[in-house]
């Protein structure tokens, strides 16, 4: 292609296209779709997404960033790789929306009480405190995240399992006091921090 | 024993189908020699397996004894049919070819009276319908078969039917005794004209092609919708032999696809329009396509399609086909492009408009050959005297091929010529 040619057609991609393709992993990718709506049918829970796939696909090359970044969609992808086997032409559709929920919530867009997104941060809080996951806390932070009285009933409710959970060890109720961490706590925190600043750097400003 | 004259001014041609058939023509009318070998027992490949030919809705049959009629007349031309290339020696101008030559128990006396048929009582799954029908242990491939002679099938040899079968000819054409062949001839060029193969549908996991009785392929709807086919020209289901009220047609089944072939087969867009002209105006006919491919003068065809009330055109590659187990039904599951409507849509029966993979092995390939991504044969200096003709070079519809092959009769004729003028 000429370079006249590249040039009209740099001129004339959105730019929310390009901001997906800076900022969202493997964003690049989302040109290549050629709306043949195969993700879209082969998604089992395609029927709870407000956009499928293909639609988030062309509402970012039409430049609908509000609407994009702002949905649930992302939100509902459970990651069985159904869409990516079957694409095509190869895209790593589950990768672009979990890049797209990332992007969000960077940004600060996401849905509120979205229940993926909710998740999400408690489990990210959750392994932040030990370097590793506690999963005592992490169920009792789910079961609580929707106040004190929700979170009894889901207690009541599980109580019988997690009875068996400790008689089978696979639960320490002793975790519930501090519990146990990496060997190196702080040189794992300063891994994380150092991660987040080279990510941080790499985000492009776009308006 | 076959006999081959053949020297290196000598043109083989490999493969007798349209595009082979045709290269072959054009350069032995030219006054070359030829040597065509075919690995079927008659020429004409996949266009005999044909109903009718896009965009002019006409039979295939009328070119077909055309050519056939140009090869009887041209005695510069040799065929050999069920025989197949095993080897090629040396370089442009100066190749030997190894051919083995599979027994046909048939010999030249044969008038395709069809007595030996009758007398054979086994049977076998009809290559030439694509597995749809029976044909018998002794048969003639196709009414219009060239060699018009008939065949045993290798199966019955030994048995009481091939006893029954040499009984039964009068002219004393069956040969019971007949042995596979291998020669060795010269040639100073070679045409490739294998040809293609419809994509293995059960590679379509999604599509149920393996599982699901009432999804079949284009290439057997073609037979189907055949008067001289299988089911006599009626469109029924292969379940329950039911008349087919509602068809739809998968688009790209296999085509366009990183799982499967990588290129656009060119040809099943309008195979599709063109079948969709088949069925009684009742019937309800769905298109599920990504883009109508209708290039250049086809746009005229495809708009005509369009504009019947019973043919609706879904924007959209489904996603998979689930069968009704109550009425057999294949159900198609998806979304569509316009308007991202999630359907889930029940139809009699489902064509997989299935593409078209080379039938070129780069594995068994007898000389340096240099073939692309998707499979086909590149033009390119390292090809030497070999030059790919249709599709055995690109996906391509039975006119752009024949064009193909007659510029590959040309390469072909331009190293015999030079042989003759440095050998004088």
């Amino acid at each position: 292609m000429s370079d006249l040619n590249t040039a009209m057609i740099e001129k004339y991609r959105s730019s929310f296209l390009k901001e997906v393709e800076a900022n969202v992993e493997e964003g690049e990718w989302v040109k290549m779709c050629m709306q043949c709506g195969v993700c879209s049918g082969s998604c089992p829970l395609g029927k709870h997404w407000e956009h499928p796939p293909q639609e988030i696909f062309m509402m970012i090359r039409a430049g609908k960033r509000e609407d994009v970044l702002s949905s649930d969609s992302m939100w509902m992808c459970t990651s069985c790789y159904n869409c990516i086997a079957r694409c095509p032409r190869g895209l790593p559709i589950t990768h672009i929306m979990h890049g797209l929920a990332v992007y969000s919530k960077r940004l600060g867009l996401t849905p509120q009480k979205q229940p993926t997104a909710e998740f999400s941060q408690i489990f990210w809080d959750n392994l932040m405190k030990k370097g590793r996951v506690n999963e005592l806390k992490l169920g009792l932070s789910m079961y609580f995240k929707d106040g004190f009285g929700q979170g009894i009933k889901n207690a009541m409710a599980n109580q019988k399992l997690g009875q068996n959970m400790m008689k089978a060890k696979r639960m320490n109720a002793m975790e519930f006091f501090g519990g146990h961490s990496v060997k190196d706590l702080s040189g794992f925190q300063k891994i994380i921090k150092k991660a987040q600043e080279i990510e941080a750097g790499n985000i492009k400003e776009f308006k | 024993m076959t006999e081959v004259i053949a020297t290196n001014e000598t043109i083989l041609v490999v493969g007798g189908g349209i595009s082979g058939m045709t290269a072959a023509l054009e350069a032995a009318e030219t006054g070359k020699q030829v040597v065509l070998v075919e690995k079927r027992p008659y020429v004409g490949g996949r266009v005999t397996q044909l109903y009718k030919y896009f965009p002019k809705l006409c039979f295939p049959t009328c070119g077909l004894e055309i050519n056939q009629r140009r090869a009887k007349m041209n005695p510069n031309l040799n065929i050999i049919s069920m025989a197949e290339v095993t080897d090629i020696k040396g370089e442009a101008g100066n190749y030997t070819a190894t051919v083995k030559i599979s027994p046909r128990y048939v010999n030249e006396n044969c008038t395709a009276c069809g007595d030996c048929a009758k007398a054979v009582e086994a049977e076998f799954d009809d290559e030439y319908n694509y597995g749809l029908g029976k044909r018998k242990g002794a048969y003639l491939p196709h009414r219009m078969a060239h060699p018009q002679r008939y065949v045993l099938d290798p199966a019955i040899i030994g048995t009481d039917d091939a006893q029954k079968a040499k009984d039964a000819c009068k002219v004393n054409a069956i040969d019971l005794d007949m042995q596979e062949e291998v020669i060795e001839f010269k040639a100073g060029a070679v045409v490739w004209a294998t040809g293609w193969k419809p994509y293995d549908a059960n590679k379509i996991q999604p599509y149920g092609y393996d599982r699901i009785a009432n999804v079949i392929t284009s290439v057997e709807f073609e037979r189907m919708a055949d008067p001289n086919g299988p089911t006599g020209g009626k469109l029924t289901r292969p379940s329950d032999g039911k008349e087919v009220k509602s068809v739809a047609f998968i688009q790209c089944a296999g085509s366009r696809d990183k799982n499967h072939l990588l290129h656009c087969s060119r040809i099943c867009c309008m195979a599709s329009l063109k079948q969709a002209t088949y069925p009684a105006d009742e019937v309800a006919i769905s298109i599920y396509y990504i883009d109508i491919r209708a290039i250049d003068r086809f746009e005229d065809f495809y708009q005509k399609v369009k504009a019947k009330e019973n043919v609706k055109f879904i924007k959209s590659k489904v996603a998979s086909i689930v069968e009704n187990k109550e009425n057999g039904n294949p159900t198609l599951h998806g979304v569509d492009t316009e308007g991202y409507n999630r359907y889930a849509d029940e139809h009699d029966l489902v064509v997989l408009a299935v593409g078209m993979e080379p039938s070129v092995d780069k594995a068994s390939f007898p000389v340096e050959i240099t073939i692309n991504e998707e499979g086909f044969i590149e033009p390119a200096p390292e090809n030497g005297g070999v030059f790919a003709a249709g599709c055995s070079s690109d996906a391509l519809d039975v006119n752009r091929a024949v064009q193909h092959a007659t510029g590959a009769a040309m390469r072909a004729i331009q190293v015999v010529n030079r042989v003759a003028a440095t050998e004088g």
